[in-house]
This record gives C-alpha cells, sequence and structure tokens, in this order.
C-alpha cells in the first residue's frame, strides 16, 4: 500500500483515530507521518524529558516563524521564544496566548488536546455542562473497557442530548 | 533538623500493602497553581511569599495536613536538603531552591505539599506496596480540601495548568517504585523497560532522572497527563505493574530451576557481606539488599523480614546516616559507621 499523503513511499504508519466518534484511517509512510506529527513516542527520545520538550519546542519553532513567537503574554510578558530557551510557561494566561503552537505540541507530548479529567470545586457550578459531559466521557471509556455496550449506547445518547443543549 | 527523623524509616516503607515482595511503594504526586499569579520561576520574590501565605492560609483549614510541620527553606542547610530528597520528600530541583519556598510535610510523612518548587503546590501522596488507588485517594482528598480556599489555574480544555505543559491536564504523575532482581539476573530486563516505554510509561532508576540504577530498583511512571482520567491513569499504571510483576516472578521460578545453587549462594553472601563487614559503600548495600530481598521472597532466607530490608535501606543513605549519628562525614568514616549500623540492625 502506498502512503496516501505522497503517493509514493511504502506506507508503513498505520493509524486508527477516533474522532468524535468518526473513525479515521491513516496508512502514512514514515516521513509523512511525521509531517503530521505523529511519532513513536519513545524511538529515539533523548531523556530526560526536558531535552525531549526542547526538542519538539525546536520543531515546533522551525514549522511557526515569524510574527507569532513575538507575541508576549498579557499578563506575565512572556513570549513563545522565552519559552522555547526555558520549557516553562509564565502563568495560566500562556495557555491561552500560545494556544496554537501549544496545541501542537501537546499532541505530540500527550497524543492529546483535551483534558479528561477531574475539574477543581470552584468551578464545577460554572462550567457544569462542560463538567459533566467529561465525567460522562470517563463513564463511557469504563463502559467500554468493562464491554457493557448497552450502558455505553445510553451514556453515549446522554452525551448527545448534553451536546445539542449548547 | 530532622534528627528524629531518621532514626526510622517513614512509614510506606513498612513493607506491607499488596504485593510489596516486588513493589515497595506507590506514589501520586499532582501539580496545582494559584488562578492569576504567576508560576513560580516567574514570580519575584514577593509574590512567592503571597503565593506562600495563601496556601499557609488553606492549610491551616484542611484536616489532613493542619497538623502537619511546615519547613521554609531558608531553615534549610545542603545536608537537610539531601535528607528530604532521600526521604522521598522533595525533588531535586527543590534543592536548589532559596527564599519563599517551602516543604508541608503531613503528619506521617504518607502526603506532603512541595509550595513554590516547579509549580505553586505539588501534592504528593506515597503508599507502601502496590496500592496506587490509595495513594490516589489521598492525593485527591488533599487537592478537594485546599481547593476549597485555593483558586487553581485551570481551563476546560488544558485541564489544571502547570509550569511545564508536560504536566497539564490532570496535573497527575502516579508511579511505583519496584524491584526487578529476577529480570536483572535473567537479562530480560531491557526487553521489558522498551515494552513498559510503548505503553506510554517512563521507567527510571531509584535516585530519579539520569542516574544508575542501583539495587535493581525501578521507577515506573505514567509519561502524559492529558487527556486521560485520573483513574485512567491510576488503572492503566496498575495493570501494567501487575504484568511486570508476572513477568518478575517467572524470572525468579527460571532463575531457580535453572541454578538454585548460585543463587542460594547469591543471597547467602550477600547476607554474609552485611552481617560482617566492616566498611559498607551505598551501592554495596543497596545490592546486597537487593539479593536479600529476592532470598525473602523466595523463602530461602528468613532471618530478615521485608520491614527490616527496608529500613537497612532508608537509614544507611548518605544524609540519613550523618543525620542518625549527628554529625558531619567524609564518604571513608560513612562507609565504616554504615557496616557498624547495619551489623547492630542485623543483631536486633
Amino acid at each position: 500500500m502506498l502512503c496516501q499523503d505522497c503517493r509514493k513511499r511504502e506506507a508503513t504508519v498505520h493509524l486508527t483515530q477516533e474522532i468524535n466518534n468518526q473513525k479515521v484511517v491513516l496508512n502514512l509512510c514514515k516521513e509523512c507521518a511525521e509531517k503530521r506529527g505523529f511519532r513513536n513516542p519513545i524511538e529515539g527520545v533523548p531523556f530526560p524529558l526536558a531535552e525531549f520538550l526542547a526538542s519538539m519546542l525546536s520543531q515546533a519553532q522551525v514549522k511557526k516563524p515569524g510574527r507569532e513567537s513575538e507575541v508576549a503574554c498579557s499578563a506575565c510578558g512572556m513570549s513563545f521564544s522565552d519559552f522555547t530557551k526555558t520549557g516553562r510557561l509564565g502563568c495560566g494566561n500562556c495557555y491561552l496566548t500560545f494556544k496554537n503552537q501549544l496545541n501542537d505540541l501537546l499532541r505530540k507530548v500527550h497524543g492529546s488536546t483535551q483534558h479528561r479529567g477531574k475539574f477543581p470545586h470552584t468551578t464545577r457550578d460554572v462550567m457544569k455542562p462542560l463538567w459533566e459531559q467529561s465525567k460522562l466521557q470517563e463513564e463511557l471509556r469504563k463502559a467500554i473497557q468493562d464491554e457493557d455496550f448497552e450502558r455505553a449506547a445510553q451514556i453515549r445518547d446522554q452525551i448527545k442530548v448534553l451536546a445539542s443543549k449548547k | 533538623m530532622f534528627e528524629q527523623m531518621a532514626k526510622k524509616p517513614a512509614v510506606w516503607l513498612s513493607g506491607d500493602g499488596s504485593d510489596s515482595q516486588v513493589v515497595l511503594s506507590s506514589r501520586v504526586r499532582l501539580a496545582r497553581n494559584i488562578a492569576n499569579s504567576p508560576f513560580p520561576s516567574r514570580a519575584d520574590a514577593d509574590k512567592r511569599e503571597s503565593i506562600l501565605s495563601f496556601v499557609k492560609n488553606a492549610v491551616k483549614k484542611s484536616t489532613d495536613l493542619s497538623r502537619g510541620t511546615l519547613v521554609n527553606c531558608s531553615q534549610l542547610d545542603d545536608l537537610d536538603r539531601s535528607f528530604l530528597v532521600e526521604r522521598h520528600l522533595v525533588s531535586l530541583e527543590f534543592t536548589q531552591l532559596r527564599d519563599s519556598s517551602a516543604l508541608l510535610i503531613g503528619e506521617d510523612e504518607k502526603v506532603s505539599v512541595m509550595i513554590n518548587e516547579e509549580d505553586h503546590l505539588r501534592i504528593q501522596a506515597l503508599a507502601s506496596g502496590l496500592e496506587i488507588k490509595e495513594a490516589s485517594q489521598m492525593a485527591n482528598h488533599i487537592d478537594e480540601e485546599l481547593s476549597k480556599s485555593l483558586e487553581f489555574a485551570f481551563d476546560p480544555t488544558f485541564g489544571y495548568l502547570t509550569s511545564c505543559p508536560t504536566n497539564t491536564g490532570t496535573g497527575m504523575r502516579a508511579s511505583v517504585l519496584i524491584h526487578l532482581p529476577g529480570l536483572a539476573l535473567t537479562g530480560e530486563i531491557e526487553k521489558v523497560i522498551s515494552q513498559i516505554s510503548k505503553l506510554g510509561l517512563v521507567v527510571r532508576g531509584f535516585y530519579g532522572e539520569g542516574s544508575d540504577v542501583w539495587g535493581n530498583l525501578f521507577q515506573v511512571s505514567n509519561q502524559t497527563t492529558l487527556g486521560r482520567s485520573e483513574e485512567d491513569i491510576a488503572e492503566s499504571l496498575e495493570r501494567v505493574t501487575r504484568q511486570i510483576i508476572e513477568y518478575e516472578e517467572n524470572a525468579r521460578k527460571r532463575l531457580f530451576s535453572e541454578a538454585e545453587d548460585q543463587i542460594e549462594d547469591k543471597i547467602w553472601r550477600a547476607y554474609g557481606i552485611l552481617k560482617y563487614a566492616r566498611a559498607l559503600t551505598s551501592e554495596e548495600v543497596l545490592n546486597m539488599l537487593s539479593a536479600i530481598r529476592l532470598g525473602i521472597g523466595m523463602g530461602v532466607l528468613d532471618r530478615m523480614s521485608l520491614s527490616g530490608v527496608n529500613e537497612i535501606l532508608a537509614l544507611t543513605q548518605p544524609a540519613h546516616l550523618q543525620k542518625y549519628f549527628k554529625k558531619r562525614m567524609e564518604p571513608n568514616e560513612r562507609d565504616r559507621v554504615r557496616a557498624e549500623l547495619v551489623r547492630s540492625k542485623l543483631e536486633e
């Protein structure tokens, strides 16, 4: 099978992603997979983590040169190039300021850009619909793990109802 | 400071809890930051001081932490700091911090909080044996208590916001300290480590990042914190750990069926060295204790208990030893005193 991106090399990376219940199958060669940001998280990873992160950051920077890296966080004054030097963000607001660059990075590091864990209870009231959705997602994961598909279907319906209310 | 603490190992080294012949301890750490404040590395001394006082106030209202001890970094000399690292209460990074950072040690050291390290708060819970859920519940309880009086930096997409994006999301790092002599002796350890790595987990030597592995002790922890729930992280670590335990047990069985005499000899020689040596380095003690722990697990040696092994393991570390004997010592003197302490513990 040929790589679906370059249509030249043999596809050696086969990825199945499930995004919002839609299955996406990708058949890529190693080079094109890396271009899309998929790489074996372990292969050739320099440890400790900081170095790993730094190498990813330099890649992220190569991809996004110019103006974006000069934007500074309005709360703490940090720029994205400051961040690439230290690997540490300045404050919570940096996450919003550098959202685009961070999304790339987070996908590479964590394989995800969406929080699925608990919410602090000060925010649970304000963010109730999101919090409930997050809890339902977690229940859905457990139901699938336990192979309780009837329950999984019920939860999926609940998620749909919740999403339609938004 | 800490001389009294250095007389005994921490409660979480008691040697009980499930699978404690292979798993020494389970740990869960949560990274949290106060909303609308710069992270410690970007905060000036005043800001860090005010974070510290916010946290102190929140601690007073917490049932789990209010009876704990707060030590300020400015009170700690180099030996104190090394002691806390050996005690698994602080990170290596913490030892470099100066003013306006602190450590809160819970009553029995099972829970602790580093304040103004990489993040404003690093909540930690430790349990003996393979008890990730227990550790997770303890850490979660403290998080819940503190969040009643502190507003944490949080975003519904990114989760808990942390100084380093590798921790964002749950901010949770769960780990087990695991003893794998069987896999080390059969040479299968490399294979197992690379397998574990493929499962999104990280394996490190006993002393944490970038160090040699002493005493066949490994730390296994989750690599990703975003996109999975706290429960999922804890469960997958537990599942993989159970798998590793099974590999380890199989390796031990094979060792004993193929080379029982040599292994028995190795175990008893280790015991002999600890019982009679006049000078012992830390590395030697760790390696001898590894053989003895294996001996206890395989029913070869019954003169020592797991808690006894853990006690020697903890108390003979360099800073512990100097705290125990209440004096600073050069490595040569430490080796002699270490052998003395080990002999006296084996006489008891």
